[in-house]
């Protein structure tokens, strides 16, 4: 006779099947790639490796669907509630069958009730063919789960990290996330397969070279950090989400600081030379707390350099100029990383730093047909009307509409600080000097004499746009040592606290994307 | 094998920092260019002996035009 005690053995036998995953060898498979299955996965991320999960019975009907190839939990990350849903390759390669979609559009529906941060754990081959009908075209199928990722951003932070292919429809998964985590040589994102570019376009190529994790993290601009392994992966989320709070009503979390790491001040960083260049990895390490920063981005762009960090334990995102790459001059990409970061941080309150050192745009044939003045004009956009704490720090020449991009005095910064290593003008004394004077210069017969009429005529220049000239002015708040800034930044950051402003009241600005 | 390093963005040469047959390391300066008034140096990288160098002083280049060739 059938006791209420068997049931409940069949139930615990059955769990303990699903919670196995797919087929041996597909674990075997998941070894030889260096990958872990998504409950190790979850057990890394979860606080003590606790999490509670729903749907776990989906499609337990079907032979070999364990969990219809996806985990849907809640569960804590630094003490604070989360929803994530994570793909499990082991179960026909991690594919979305229609209660996949159902069970990933659940989670989301259930991070927007409780307002807490999102997770995707991707790891997933695409749509599975076969249910097309049940999981493509429908309303609640894959193409809302896409609909909602948009409706929730801003709203509570959305963190993907990629640990396999995100094919076709399912790359759009990541790029709709606050930020994309990669594991190198592992993940890959991609709208058509190698071979499908084969098949249809008649290209050869690998899958590393045509949506690699690592093409992906330094060309496309569509990975944001590049992790050596899955552990590290996982360790880079939790490290990024201590800096948020749980969503847009609440502010993130002040934590006790600590001193910036010991090294060179900004004296002895900063050149007096403006076009000689330096490293500005460095003057970042002389103002924020040591071991704090996150950066985002660091192998796309660096040209420009944009990353959370600390100040007194004060989270902040940081925009900073990076002479020593491409002379610190704003590109399309530039622009594009810079804007999306600005978005970021503004959504949860964290504060702007901007530390500007910046010739300007740049220019020429390339970057015009490129629409630098479109993608120039998002970074302006997304600067201009981020509405949290916006400090501009001059550190040395801001330039043309590269002192715009860095939240020049025209975009209503809180505080626009220069060094006295500053120099700010529409460009350069020699350019200007040649601008200027060029049809002057050119009837200057004796090279001496030439010579001696264009230095003149910089330093003319170069005293019209004195930084104690443009003080007086009222141009810029400030001019403070440089060994003074971190703790003007500190006691600033700490004044802005109660930061209220609305940015035009209308149903939303006609994007320049 | 032959490796190229290449311009990180248009701009005029202004030093060669490093002869045919050099043997040069990653990370080395090799080139320094000029562009937006700025001195923008080109970073090698790759490790390898230099086999030719492609532009002279005062060469316009673009963004990703060899600057020299290693092996």
């Amino acid at each position: 006779m059938l006791r209420t005690k068997d049931l409940d053995q069949r139930l615990i036998e059955k769990g303990k099947e699903i919670e196995a995953g797919g087929h041996e060898k597909y674990h075997q498979k998941l070894k030889e790639q260096n990958k872990l299955f998504v409950r190790d996965r979850l057990a890394l991320l979860f606080d003590q490796g606790i999490y509670q999960e729903d749907g776990k019975f989906a499609n337990n009907t079907a032979e070999n669907l364990p969990a219809d190839g996806v985990v849907t939990a809640i569960g804590k990350v630094n003490g604070q509630q989360v929803c994530v849903m994570a793909n499990d390759s082991t179960v026909k390669a991690g594919s979305w069958g229609a209660r996949t979609v159902e069970k990933i559009i659940r989670i989301q529906e259930t991070a927007e009730k409780l307002r807490v941060p999102l997770l995707y754990l991707v790891d997933s081959a695409g749509a599975r063919i076969t249910d097309q009908l049940e999981m493509f075209p429908n309303r609640r199928g894959a193409g809302r789960i896409f609909h909602n990722q948009v409706k929730l951003s801003g709203m509570i932070p959305q963190v993907c990290i990629l640990f396999g292919p995100s094919a076709a429809g399912g790359a759009y998964i990541p790029a709709f996330c606050d930020i994309v985590i990669m594991v190198d040589k592992n993940a890959s994102m991609y709208l058509g397969s190698p071979r499908m570019a084969e098949k249809v376009i008649g290209e050869k190529v690998t899958l590393e070279e045509m949506g690699g994790a690592r093409m992906h993290c330094t060309v496309s601009g569509c990975g944001d950090v590049l992790a050596a392994n899955e552990e590290e992966a996982i360790q880079s989320a939790r490290n990024y989400l201590r800096f948020f709070p749980s969503n847009y009503l609440n502010k993130p979390a002040i934590t006790k600081g600590c001193l910036p790491k010991e090294g060179k001040s900004l004296q002895e960083i900063i050149p007096i030379n403006q076009n000689a260049p330096f490293n500005m990895y460095e003057g970042i390490d002389a103002i924020i707390d040591e071991g704090s920063f996150y950066e985002i981005k660091k192998l796309f762009a660096p040209e420009i350099i944009t990353g959370l960090a600390r100040i007194d334990g004060r989270p902040v995102g940081i925009i900073a100029n990076q002479p020593k790459v491409k002379g610190g001059v704003l590109f399309v990409d530039s622009a594009d990383k810079a804007a999306k970061f600005i978005t970021l941080c503004d959504a949860f309150h964290i504060p702007l730093v901007f530390l500007a050192d910046v010739p300007g745009f740049m220019i020429g044939t390339k970057v015009e047909r490129a629409g630098i003045i479109r993608h120039g004009a998002k970074l302006i956009a997304a600067m201009s009307s981020a509405t949290v704490p916006k400090i501009s720090v001059i550190v040395r020449k801001a330039y043309g509409a590269g002192l715009y991009a860095m939240a020049g005095p025209a975009f209503e910064p809180d505080y626009c600080v220069a060094l006295p290593t500053a120099q700010i003008a529409v460009m350069g004394p020699e350019a200007a000097v040649n601008a200027v004077y060029s049809n002057k210069i050119n009837e200057i017969e004796d090279p001496k004499e030439r010579m001696a009429f264009v230095q003149q005529k910089q330093q003319e220049y170069k005293e019209s746009i004195d930084i104690y000239k443009l003080a007086s002015e009222l141009i810029i708040d400030d001019i403070v040592p440089a060994s003074d800034l971190r703790t003007v930044l500190i006691n600033r950051l700490e004044a802005y606290e109660t930061k209220e402003l609305e940015f035009g009241k209308k149903k939303h600005p006609v994007y320049p994307v | 094998m032959m490796k190229e390093i290449t311009a990180s963005m248009a701009g005029t040469v202004l030093q060669v920092l490093v002869s045919e047959g050099d043997e040069i390391n990653e990370g080395q300066v090799v080139v320094m260019l000029e562009s937006m008034k700025m001195e923008i140096p080109i970073e090698s990288t790759e490790t390898g002996t230099v086999t030719s160098i492609k532009v002279n002083i005062g060469d316009f280049v673009n963004e990703e035009d060899v600057l020299l060739e290693l092996e």
